[in-house]
């Protein structure tokens, strides 16, 4: 491992005048530099997209595989009972972990954002919730059901299965995207670099063809060009990827009731995950430009 | 080092002893330019064979060429820089791209730009310099590895015949210090004017073939 570090070190030191060989191009450097840093700058937010889909499906299916609800709605004088003798029957359910009834005041923080606080909760004919919790094996839904249409007219079960797993599937999907995109913008900026590059290379054939003259090996002329185009890219992807960095947080956070759109962003040591952008960038740069180079330079006598 | 040549040059047998002075002349177009660049690698022959320093170009590597090329000086009629740097680095480019340091050969270098009679002209740009100067600028590259052989193309195609005289001047006098020299040119007083000051071969390529011309030039 040490001489490989040493031999980066040495790549990213560099060689004053190895440098100074290859003349200055301004417009092909600050458009390297462009598109390190945009690419960057898209990467943040793919990634950022990925790791809150992420969040979201792990969230989802990990409470679709444990809680469901039961509803139990009869006429007033009936809840009482019915409650009792859904919670017996979910009592001697196997795969039921805990069943218990909600208490009026946690329905009515439940129905406080639709009705307002000052509901009269006891008065209404709203109808009993009970929250049922599985063990690791879970319970078999259709058979609940049937025993509950016999002892408990009233009631009915909602596993959450309906509405969650579309859209646990929808979350996985996106996480997918967000990979996705960053698999394509990495091969984007790879693309873009070789046509930079060999633009560069084709510009400079009379440098080359100075340099192969008076005896220049050709890792020691493409690495003029690479260690150049490397540095670029990774200067533009440091600074695409602060500018995303800052993006992201000065995002509106969102409530955490605000459900689908928790926090497009990162969380926490996913802070981590954007820093190693610029150098994946510069090491994406580092291969398109050597290829590029040594490629060009076999063709050359 | 021995050459073989084919279609353009064929039947072309010859191998330059260190120490020797050639010429190498003959009608435009006969093939002159392909000669030397067959002699330091730039071109392979299409049949035979031709060795550098003993070895055989075929199997040599891009990177052997390269470090053959250093004991190589060249020096073409229509001889590039690279342009963005001044003289000075020019000249010193060898030393750079064979990763030797420039600081410890300063001396060398401000001495070869005196022989050569650019000292003044060290910052200038390559664009700036008259046809001799650059000729000039083009030989001190081509010696200052130090180099075993040295070839050149042309290199009093353009400058006036006072400045060919000087530059033949520096040439005999490299080839006093040990060194091979191969001039292709087709100026004859100029092979003249060498024959008076150093042991000179003359070759003559014509007809696709080599000769050695005879004493009477």
């Amino acid at each position: 491992m040490t001489p490989d570090l040493t031999r980066i070190t040495a790549f990213l030191a560099g060689d004053v005048q190895a440098d100074r060989l290859v003349p200055p191009t301004g417009f092909t450097a600050r458009l390297t530099v462009f598109v390190a840093a945009a690419m960057a700058f898209l990467t943040v937010f793919a990634l950022a997209l990925s790791l809150a889909t992420g969040r979201l499906a792990d969230r989802w299916s990990d409470e679709l595989a444990r809680a469901s609800t039961l509803r139990i709605s009869a006429p007033m004088d009936q809840r009482e009972a019915q409650t009792t003798a859904a919670l017996r029957v979910l009592e001697t359910t196997p795969g039921v972990a805990s069943a218990r009834a909600l208490s009026d005041e946690e329905q009515r923080a439940l129905l406080e954002p639709w009705f307002g606080p000052d509901l009269p909760v006891e008065s209404l004919p709203i109808p009993q919730l009970i929250e049922v919790i599985e063990d690791e094996t879970g319970y078999d839904a259709a058979g609940l059901r049937l025993r509950l249409s016999a002892e408990v007219p009233g009631a009915v079960l909602d596993d959450h299965t309906r509405w969650r797993r579309p859209l646990v599937m929808a979350a996985d999907r996106l996480r997918l995207l967000g990979w996705l995109s960053i698999a394509l913008i990495g091969a984007a900026t790879a693309a873009m670099i070789t046509l930079a590059a060999q633009a560069a290379l084709a510009a400079n054939a009379q440098v080359i063809a100075v340099l192969r003259l008076v005896g220049a090996r050709d890792a020691y002329i493409a690495q003029a060009f690479v260690r150049r185009f490397t540095l670029r890219a990774l200067g533009g992807a440091a600074a695409g990827t602060v500018l995303g960095m800052i993006a992201v947080l000065i995002l509106p956070s969102a409530q955490a009731e605000a459900g689908f759109l928790t926090g497009l962003g990162f969380q926490g040591w996913h802070w981590i995950w954007p820093l190693v952008i610029p150098p994946l960038g510069a090491a994406v740069a580092f291969a398109a430009t050597r290829h590029a180079a040594q490629r060009t330079l076999r063709e050359l006598s | 080092m021995s050459y073989g040549g084919g279609e353009l040059l064929s039947d072309i047998s010859l191998t330059l002893s260190p120490g020797s002075f050639h010429f190498l002349t003959g009608p435009s177009g006969a093939g002159k330019t392909t000669f030397l660049k067959l002699c330091y690698g730039a071109l392979l022959p299409t049949a035979g064979h031709v060795r550098m320093f003993g070895a055989d170009v075929r199997d040599m590597s891009r990177d052997d060429v390269a470090l053959a090329r250093r004991r190589i000086g060249v020096v073409h009629q229509d001889v590039q820089f690279l342009d963005h740097l001044p003289v000075a680095d020019n000249v010193a480019l060898p030393l750079i791209v064979s990763g030797r340091d420039r600081t410890d050969e300063s001396e060398n270098l401000s001495e070869l730009l005196n022989w050569v009679g650019l000292s003044k002209r060290a910052g200038a740009l390559p664009a700036e310099l008259s046809g001799g100067e650059r000729q000039r600028a083009a030989l001190a590259r081509a010696v200052i590895m130090s180099p075993e052989v040295i070839l050149a193309d042309e290199p009093t195609g353009n400058i006036d015949w006072e400045m060919s005289q000087r530059l033949l001047q520096l040439l005999v006098e490299l080839n006093r210090m040990g060194k091979t020299i191969m001039i292709a040119t087709h100026d004859m007083n100029l092979i003249r004017a060498a024959k008076s000051q150093v042991q000179a071969r003359v070759l003559r390529i014509s007809q696709r073939r080599l000769h050695t011309a005879g004493a009477d030039l």
